[in-house]
């Protein structure tokens, strides 16, 4: 029974050369590319590349905190109004070491721990709600979603949270600098999309992740510690909303109520063009990057075009989404889940 | 079957000649069955005798494949899908058919409401309810919400809303299953009344004291064959036991090899309590197969997922190889040398959507980790090992767990409890929905883990099966151990008698209900 591993067929192969399917959100990426440089050749320059790239970053660092959410089978709804109220704390909190610390890096320094610490405690809480006090992520993250929007408004007594001008000016570069030639935020987009593809699919937990969004109670009867994998993925997914703050505060040097509106639904978007599965159990960080990215094509080619109105813009992404969807019901339900197995009455 | 033919003229419902295969597997082979006004008949048999099945063509939730089933001594083909309720045919199932949100009016109307102009006659109803319930000498409020009801009042509304369909068979699937004993009490008072009248009952049990204080005549089936008909008078509890089973053993088991009874013991377990088991102890010993039989739902899970860290005991101690241990999670136990398999392979046990070497490593993972990242060759490699030691045949890497077949699937789950290498090999339902041939596979497995020194538990409800591996049994009987049972006495009649609560240290004393 315990005989040596070198003979006999082996009867399972590891990979195979293409997969259509796996590479589906990229081949839809470059044919949309290819639309639009047919349509305005300016669509290729560098200048708009690197803006359309930068313009990406912010919902696709959310996004990659979004799929681990979603492959363990949950859902986040709060990560554009904790972008907001992340952003206007930040504020406050550099404005207010402003005196102590002075116009300088430390101060800058000081916002950046802040927002990272509050993305950490606010994913914690999400988490914690949902493992512990055993409430849906629907309705958790939907009411902090409440919270942290008017939590924001009322910091700004309803108006805008600007940062002091001249801390503006040394913090501007994080967002605005480039190094060899790649935008900050690419840059750091780039980094997050790494390490979020290696935690995912090179580690245990991420393998954990996928197992709790396939099926719940296998993986408590497989000796995972359900909860706390769970709570995890709310905590990265925080983390993740705090570093996409981190590069989009100096975009303005501002925060208000209308910070980092419907953040939520463009995440969640780009994670399922991608195809993570949205009820989980499958997840690709992958495909979220090059979700991001399709979104913000979207809106840059009808920026540079006039076939179609930039008013539509939403009404095309929505399009997109939908037909993703769809097609990745057709063929992930037809090639693989539960088809024509035959077991005893 | 004599007496079956003497009063043809009385019989409401009967089944002539039934036999039903699904697919290719046969189920029932030319059984007959009849019912008459009036009379309570008990259906028994061993599980996958087929009562279940003659149940649902009795009431036409299945086709027969042959024979016929009549109805008033005309040939009849009962409409699907529960329509033959309205002809006085009503099936109560084990796990009660009640929407828990509704009214206990609401439910025994549900579907056939009293309208005027579209409006629902709410009050009407709720005095017909009440008329109803009166009859039956229950107390229970029409308007009260389904899910405020205990089990046993539950059950009750299902009787109450036969009798608004004017049941004239009541089919009752192990009615007495989820109730206490002083609610069974009560159950059998109803079962007086409706029989009083008019009303025939069949109903499935698998406890034969109750069938012999409850039924006028009793069928037996065994292996989807009629047994007999008999009436209650002209047997015995003893006699019916040795009805249901009397097989012959098969040689689909490998020859058991003795443990040394001096072998030490790895597991002793100690007045363990917990949701649904009580003050149950028992013990194994290094390289022994023991048994656990008994009816489903008499708490063999729940023994094994308490000494586990599934659920939580309440008192009661978990001596591993001499030492104490008290499990909170699956992970200690693992991390203890000890594993336990489910008997839900789909729910709990695999990831039906995703491929063979992710479930066989989910596990132990980390025997899978350098520097804390996964190292997919040793993956790979521990997937090779299984796939030959097991015998585990899919097409290739890509093909998900959910499209293997059962004894593929079977065996996969033995491979990831086997990649923890334990010494205690917990095994709940080994061979459910398995074919034949990997029976025996599993079968052999088994025992050559035993022989090896591992230590094994077998939870089975299939008699031969526990028969056939163990080298001792307990048998358990609603959430109590009855009794342990080795060498010669292991055999399916003593078995049953523990099972049935006909011997054994905690039969359930009736009087005291």
């Amino acid at each position: 029974m315990t005989e040596q591993a070198h003979e006999g067929v082996r009867p399972a192969r590891r990979r195979f050369a293409i997969d259509f399917h796996t590479m589906g959100p990229l081949l839809a990426l470059i044919a949309l590319c290819i639309f639009g440089f047919l349509l305005n050749p300016a669509f290729v320059s560098e200048g708009n590349v690197t803006n359309l790239l930068t313009r990406s970053a912010f919902i696709g660092i959310i996004a990659v905190g979004a799929t681990f959410v979603i492959t363990a089978g949950g859902i986040d709804l709060s990560v554009g109004s904790m972008a907001a109220v992340i952003s206007g704390l930040m504020i406050i909190a550099m404005n207010a070491s402003l005196e102590t610390f002075g116009i300088g890096v430390q101060t800058v320094v000081i916002g950046c721990a802040a927002s990272l610490l509050l993305g950490l405690l606010a994913g914690l809480l999400n988490g914690v709600m949902i493992t512990k006090g055993r409430i849906e992520a629907f309705i958790v993250t939907l009411g902090t979603m409440g919270i942290y929007r008017s939590l924001v408004t009322y910091f700004a007594n309803g108006g805008t949270l600007s940062l002091d001008f001249e801390v503006r000016g040394v913090y501007r570069p994080i967002y605005y600098d480039s190094v060899l030639g790649v935008p900050v935020p690419v840059l750091v987009f780039a980094v997050i999309s790494v390490i979020g593809w290696v935690l995912l699919n090179r580690t245990a937990f991420g393998r954990y992740c996928m197992a709790i969004g396939s099926n719940e109670v296998v993986a408590r009867y497989s000796a995972i510690k359900v909860d706390r994998v769970r709570t995890l993925t709310y905590v990265i997914q925080g983390i993740c909303v705090s570093v996409a703050t981190i590069i989009y505060v100096p975009r303005l040097g501002s925060a208000s109520s209308s910070t980092g509106v419907l953040w939520e639904l463009e995440a969640i978007a780009a994670v399922i063009i991608g195809g993570t599965m949205l009820k989980g159990g499958y997840g690709r960080i992958g495909g979220t990057v090059v979700g991001a990215i399709m979104l913000t094509t979207i809106g840059n080619i009808l920026n540079l075009t006039d076939v179609i109105s930039n008013y539509l813009n939403g009404a095309v992404q929505g399009v997109i989404i939908i037909a993703a969807v769809w097609l990745q019901r057709g063929n992930l339900a037809g090639l693989s889940l539960f088809r024509g197995r035959k077991t005893g009455a | 079957m004599a007496s079956a033919e003497t009063r043809a003229d009385a019989h409401i419902l009967a089944a002539s000649r039934i036999s039903k295969s699904f697919g290719e597997v046969p189920v029932l082979f030319s059984v007959d069955f009849d019912i008459r006004a009036g009379e309570a008949h008990a259906l028994i048999g061993e599980n996958g005798a087929g009562k279940s099945t003659l149940v649902k063509i009795l009431s036409g939730l299945e086709r027969p494949s042959s024979g016929t089933v009549m109805l008033n001594g005309q040939p009849t083909f009962l409409p699907p899908n529960g329509e033959a309720e309205n002809i006085g045919i009503v099936v109560i199932h084990q796990e009660l058919n009640l929407a828990e949100h509704l009214t206990v009016s609401e439910s025994i109307f549900l579907g056939r409401e009293w309208t005027r102009f579209g409006f629902l006659r709410r009050n009407d109803m709720e005095v017909e309810a009440q008329r109803i319930l009166d009859s039956l000498h229950v107390k229970i409020d029409p308007a009260a919400r389904i899910n405020t009801l205990s089990v046993a009042d539950k059950q009750m509304v299902e009787i109450a809303k036969a009798i608004s369909r004017e049941a004239r068979v009541l089919i009752m699937d192990e009615p007495t299953a989820v109730l206490t004993p002083a609610e069974t009490e009560y159950f059998f008072e109803q079962v007086a009344r409706l029989k009083a009248q008019g009303v025939a009952i069949v109903f499935i049990s698998h406890k034969l004291d109750e069938v012999m204080a409850l039924s006028d005549r009793i069928t037996v089936l065994r292996d989807g064959q009629h047994i007999a008909t008999v009436d209650k008078a002209d047997v015995s509890a003893d006699v019916l036991a040795e009805m249901m089973v009397g097989r012959e053993l098969s040689n689909l088991y490998p020859p058991k090899h003795e443990p040394d009874v001096d072998a030490d013991l790895v597991l002793e377990v100690e007045g363990l309590e917990g949701p649904g088991i009580r003050d149950v102890s028992f013990s194994l010993r290094r390289g022994e197969i023991v048994g656990f039989a008994g009816l489903i739902g008499s708490g063999r899970t729940a023994v094994m997922e308490a000494i586990v860290g599934l659920e939580q005991r309440r008192s009661g101690t978990v001596r591993l190889k001499g030492e104490p241990v008290s499990f909170t999670s699956i992970g200690q136990a693992v991390k203890s040398g000890m594993v336990y398999m489910t008997k839900d392979r789909k729910g709990r046990g695999l990831l039906l959507n995703v491929g063979l070497q992710p479930n066989l490593t989910l596990l132990t993972l980390y025997r899978h980790m350098r520097h804390g990242f996964l190292v997919e060759s040793s993956e790979v490699e521990a997937m090779d090992r299984a796939t030959r030691r097991f015998d585990i045949r899919a097409r290739d890497a890509s093909v998900k767990v959910g499209q293997l077949s059962g004894g593929n699937q079977q065996k996969l789950m033995l491979g990831k409890a086997m990649e923890s290498e334990p010494e205690i090999i917990i095994i709940d339902e080994p061979t459910r929905g398995i074919d034949v041939g990997t029976k025996q596979q599993i079968y052999h497995i088994i025992a050559a883990l035993a022989k090896e020194g591992k230590s094994i538990i077998v939870v089975s409800s299939e008699m031969q099966e526990v028969i056939g591996l163990s080298h001792r049994v307990v048998v358990m009987r609603e959430g109590r151990k009855t009794g342990t049972l080795e060498g010669a006495d292991i055999n399916e009649a003593e078995i049953m008698r523990y099972a049935a609560g006909l011997k054994g240290e905690s039969r359930h004393d009736r009087a005291s209900a």
